[in-house]
């Protein structure tokens, strides 16, 4: 089941690059896109969340030499994430139909590596061998890299290099660690190996300053992809340049790859280190939610006021994992995914409002709303999940994430939860620039006339801005739904993600604190 | 009956989504379906209320869970509803004022194209607020406790082409998310020392919560009150909300759900009966915003701002109420309840002379009204007469008991709190009086001028649909404190929630006296303002050159300029430093960095032009700078 997930995507998008014309190449990856959404239903089906850790297991040996396996597998961790990629990429192509690439690109191009970052994504959270999945994590890059530099806005050479080489260089020194993991269970077994499962027993008896320094060649790249501040500024660039479909997998999706990175590598690996470092880790997440959503509130181009929010989000995430409570990592894990789904749509209804007004910028904007009430709508709910409402899925992550660390870390908590206060502001700030008071800005009312004029809502549809589409409306609609109703009742989604919580919240917990040399 | 209780809040949600996702279609009937909703729900309410009347007194609570809402682990929060004789009365005042107030609305909004919406979102507030006290966790409270904020922005933004309306709808929701903070730091605290947020399992673990949490708790919970009650000192969004139609003023910003605070402190009685300290803060809180609301209703001309400072002030009284512990609880809700009549048929009053002038909100624009629209000077008047506490009218009974309890706190508290109540309803009557006096009596002012968009004024009665709902209310006025208070009809029958009524032992005055006082100080205030107004002629236009105790209530004691200097200003200073610092700074510093690494500064300037080269080494910056936090912390 897994390795079909990851082939379909996989040849499908190889396929789809060879497809002259444009229309039936993105009818095909549509077609490919739902096929996969489908197969993951029998896999969320069969998978139960009180049996082994890691289920849907396929294992073959890859390089013998080195002990390395080509072997896939899911915990209910990674399951909601195959879920959340399965889910978004429809919706992306869904979102992308009607853009406008820039001169000379294809679109079979376009789709073609959308489907490849997806089976690479598929690869990076179904891998249980460490080089396996270091091997996918650098393969993503290239789909993201020519998605951004080739498809992107105007500085996009410039934010697909600096993506890059973060990613790269952070890829780069996991590597380092990964070569040490090898070299320590070569010590301990007396034959080295880079099975996941095999080394979480291996790494018990490490003593804690081997695994402080192991621990630092995964975390440095994870921190590089969550980002956790002060390793973001290439998210609010490449987040910027990257076209919206794009950036809605940016965001939602491979950026999780770090924090995912923390739970199934950083914690059961290195407990000791984990434990030893955690100080560090909460002060720069509690750091990034107050900067980041300072930053969102001070933001005037709404696609890197997003990248702000979402790196405000992460450090929630950061939070809740290394606060080492059941409740908060499930929150944190439960916070990964509804993210996807919430910020892929404030990302997505950005991208609307950016084809309409022809302009990133929030002060050319304002009183949309009263040419284009839907789309109001479903920026406002966007928002409020944004924000974690209550009766949106962002509250029982957020809520989660804040009630189950307050007990071990009373202090960051306190000052995450200000978080809460900032997220209303930013929110609703945007929201009350862009789309309320008389329609104004140079983007609704003609340039020349500058910001501030006030006219009559007619004359704004008149240059063409009309309300959203049915495409438009059937794109956000599922996100809506879900929105809402994992809001209301999450439960389908924490049975699955809790046990596996559990099981790494406990290595941590239950390891000795310190661990001398031996 | 309890199982089928879920009906009460699935009814309004349904009547909201159908509204919302139906849009122009629903144009024609929606604000039936909006009414029909809402009068089911209180039919539904009338009929929980005799079925638990006609059990016995310690059968009357009962936990209805409906479904596991956040299981994780040892957390298990439901989904639930608790029916106890203080959620059933809160579910008579939410669905039986909403309904008054729905069909008000009909006429009020006739001339809005999006009629349909507004009914949408006052649904959404019903449910939200039916929520809100029907929830049996402090989570689900929590749910409904946002809920209504959300409804309370849309309704405020109502207009949201006018920039003011927006503000003032952003404004709410953040002072009020400063007290849901509040809130959630207390339900965190529960669940860190109880291990659950369900009120049955957290009153029963007060107990063995340590004292210095209790009281945390309590004060958490009471900044949440103050934020969604506007008391002090988050008590500035309540005027600006006015900005939102007059039938939301009336229903949100008077009768339901700025009183969500006092009941959520009377809700959480057993954890204030654990914390003296936390009782006193809460009366003190009280007291204060009953004396700022008071001080500051009598500066303003704007009919609406004086009732939302007048609201404030009242809810200041119920508060102070709630803090004085058992001997309070139950005198709070009934200050509560005869409010949330008198209030909101002031409120659909003020409604009806902006009706009939052309939207005019300026009191000094009125005078001589009752001859053009009798009912609503009548209703008006009575609810006038309610609130400034009239002898055996509503607001006589609820706020005399308030006054009472008072001087029953030992020591100097006693005199402090009770003189201050009595003070309080002295300048109460005073700006009532007033505003009373000047909108309907006197020369009609408005004859010679025209409005701001340059009609003349023509006042009239208002319609049927409007009248009606304003003279129901007003029998509320007259006679629901009587109704309450004799032979301690709400008393007993809230005590299963609240616990019995206990009695001051003894109190600073005779309790005889203190009737007889309120109403001489009362009957003081109305004469001064009567002879204020009456002495000489009203300028319409405003005068400026006043006294600095004026001229401070007119700005609201500077409630406004202080969060203006204090948070606002260095908000938007900072958030514009560091969009400057992070672009330039921290991308910079990890660039600067890498290029020092580099061995070669000069550099420094090119690095920000994109070169492959210079990002792999400020990459290797950035690594370098966690790199060495991470060793420090390991080896410091």
């Amino acid at each position: 089941m897994l390795l079909a997930l990851l082939l379909l995507p996989l040849i499908g998008g190889i396929l789809v690059a060879f497809l002259r014309d444009d229309r039936v190449a993105k009818r095909a990856a549509l077609a490919i896109a739902l096929v996969e959404l489908a197969l993951v239903v029998p896999a969320w089906l069969s998978y139960d969340p009180d049996g082994e850790r890691i289920q849907q297991t396929l294992s073959v040996d890859w390089i013998p030499a080195f002990g390395v396996q080509f072997s896939l597998g899911i915990d209910g961790i990674a399951l909601v994430m195959l879920a959340l990629i399965a889910l978004l990429v429809p919706i992306v192509i869904g979102g992308s139909w009607a853009d406008k690439l820039p001169e000379g690109r294809s679109a079979a191009g376009f789709y073609s590596l959308i489907l490849l970052m997806e089976a690479g994504m598929i690869g990076v959270f179904a891998a249980t061998d460490v080089f396996l999945f270091y091997v996918f994590f650098e393969v993503v890059l290239v789909p993201m890299y020519f998605l951004i530099g080739r498809f992107g806005g105007p500085r996009r050479q410039y934010a697909a290099v600096k993506f890059f080489l973060y990613s790269l260089l952070g890829g780069l020194i996991m590597l380092a660690s990964v070569i040490g993991l090898y070299v320590v269970s070569a010590r301990e077994l007396g034959e080295g190996s880079l099975d996941w499962a095999t080394l979480t027993e291996v790494m018990q008896t490490v003593d804690t300053s081997t695994q402080v320094w192991l621990f630092l060649g995964f975390f440095l790249a994870f921190a590089i992809k969550a980002p956790l501040v002060p390793l973001h500024t290439w998210l609010p660039d490449a987040g910027a340049e990257a076209p919206v479909g794009v950036g809605v997998l940016l965001v939602g999706v491979l950026d999780k790859i770090g924090t995912f990175g923390f739970l199934r590598y950083c914690l059961p690996l290195f407990p000791a280190a984990s434990q030893e470092l955690a100080p560090l880790v909460l002060v720069l997440s509690v750091a990034g939610i107050i900067y980041a959503a300072l930053l969102a509130v001070g933001q005037d181009d709404m696609k890197r006021f997003v990248s702000y929010t979402s790196i405000a989000h992460f450090g929630f995430i950061g939070l809740g994992i290394f606060a080492f409570s059941d409740q908060a990592a499930t929150g944190a894990v439960l916070y990964m995914f509804n993210h996807g789904l919430a910020t892929g749509m404030l990302f997505l209804v950005i991208g609307m409002v950016i084809t309409r007004g022809g302009s990133r910028l929030i002060s050319d904007y304002g009183g949309m709303a009263k040419i284009t009430p839907v789309l109001g709508g479903m920026f406002f709910i966007a928002g409020l999940a944004s924000l974690a409402l209550p009766g949106t899925n962002s509250f029982i992550s957020e809520f989660l994430v804040l009630l189950g660390a307050f007990g071990p870390e009373p202090v960051y908590t306190i000052i995450a939860a200000v978080g809460m206060i900032l997220a209303a502001l930013y929110v609703l700030w945007a929201y009350q620039r862009i789309m309320q008071g008389p329609v104004r800005g140079n983007a609704l009312v003609g340039v020349g006339s500058g910001p501030g004029t006030t006219i009559a809502p007619e004359v704004g549809a008149k240059r063409g801005i009309s309300d959203l589409s049915k495409r438009e409306i059937g794109v956000l609609a599922p996100l809506v739904v879900l929105i809402i109703g994992l809001g209301i009742y999450p439960k389908p989604v924490l049975d699955v993600i809790t046990p596996s919580v559990q099981d790494t919240v406990t290595a941590v917990t239950e390891a000795p604190a310190e661990q001398g040399g031996n | 009956m309890t199982a089928t209780s879920w009906l009460l809040v699935a009814l309004p949600a349904l009547g909201a989504l159908v509204l919302l996702l139906g849009g122009r279609r629903t144009n024609a009937w929606g604000h039936l379906l909006g009414c029909a909703t809402v009068l089911a729900a209180f039919v539904y309410g009338l009929v929980l209320f005799f079925s638990t009347t006609g059990k016995a007194a310690g059968e009357r609570v009962a936990d209805v869970n409906l479904f596991s809402w956040i299981p994780v682990d040892a957390l298990q929060v439901d989904f639930g509803l608790r029916i106890d004789p203080l959620s059933v009365t809160f579910v008579l005042l939410i669905t039986g004022v909403g309904s008054v107030i729905h069909i008000y609305s009909i006429g009020y909004m006739e001339h809005d194209d999006d009629r349909r919406k507004f009914f949408a979102y006052l649904n959404l507030f019903v449910a939200a607020m039916l929520v809100l006290v029907l929830g049996n966790s402090f989570v689900t409270l929590y749910l409904g406790w946002e809920g209504v904020g959300l409804a309370s922005y849309l309704l405020i933004g109502f207009w949201q082409d006018r920039p003011s309306a927006a503000t003032a709808a952003k404004k709410a929701f953040l002072m009020n998310r400063v007290g849901d903070v509040g809130l959630a730091l207390a339900i965190f605290l529960m669940w860190k020392y109880v291990g659950s947020t369900q009120y049955s399992e957290v009153f029963a673990g007060v107990g063995e919560i340590p004292t210095g949490a209790v009281l945390a708790i309590g004060l958490l919970l009471l900044l949440g009150a103050c934020g969604k009650s506007g008391q002090f000192p988050l008590q500035a969004w309540l005027p600006d909300a006015m900005e939102g139609p007059t039938p939301v003023s009336a229903l949100i910003h008077a009768a339901t759900m700025v009183t969500a605070g006092v009941y959520l402190v009377a809700r959480a009685n057993p954890i204030y009966n654990e914390t003296a300290t936390g009782q006193l803060v809460v009366t003190l809180v009280g007291v204060v915003t009953l004396l700022i609301g008071a001080i500051i209703g009598c500066a303003y001309d704007d009919i609406k701002k004086v009732l939302a400072y007048s609201t404030v002030s009242q809810i200041g009284y119920m508060m102070l109420a709630v803090g004085l512990g058992p001997i309070g609880y139950a005198l709070g809700i009934m200050h509560l309840l005869t409010h949330g009549f008198f209030k909101a048929g002031l409120f659909l009053g003020a409604g009806s002379v902006m009706h009939g002038m052309n939207d005019e909100v300026d009191i000094r624009k009125f005078g001589g009204l009752w001859r053009k629209m009798p009912i609503t000077a009548v209703t008006f008047g009575l609810g006038y007469l309610a609130l400034i506490g009239f002898p055996f009218l509503s607001g006589f009974y609820s706020k005399d008991a308030i006054i009472e309890a008072a001087f029953g706190k030992p020591g100097w508290q006693g005199w402090v709190f009770g003189g201050a109540a009595m003070l309080g309803a002295g300048l109460t009557a005073f700006y009532m009086t007033r505003l009373f006096l000047l909108t309907f009596f006197g020369k009609p002012r408005w004859k010679d001028i025209k409005s701001s968009d340059g009609r003349e004024f023509h006042p009239h009665e208002s319609p049927a649909v409007m009248t009606v709902p304003m003279i129901l209310l007003a029998f509320g006025s007259i006679g629901a404190g009587f109704f309450l208070y004799s032979g301690d009809r709400l008393v007993t029958w809230l005590a299963p929630s609240l616990g019995e009524l206990a009695h001051a032992e003894q109190t600073a005055i005779d309790p005889g006296l203190v009737p007889p006082l309120t109403v001489g100080l009362s009957a003081l205030g109305a004469l001064l303002a009567w002879l204020l107004v009456a002495r000489k002629e009203t300028p319409v236009e405003r005068p400026e050159r006043v006294s600095a105790v004026v001229r401070a209530a007119r700005n609201d004691l500077y409630g406004n300029a202080l969060n203006e200097t204090l948070i606002a200003r260095p908000g938007t200073w900072l958030a514009r430093a560091l969009v400057y610092v992070d672009n330039k700074g921290v991308d910079g510093l990890v660039n600067g960095l890498a290029a020092t690494l580099g061995g070669s500064s000069g550099r420094l300037r090119r690095l920000q032009t994109g070169f492959v080269r210079s990002y792999a080494l400020s990459m290797l910056g950035g690594s370098i700078l966690v790199l060495a936090a991470l060793l420090m912390v390991r080896f410091a």
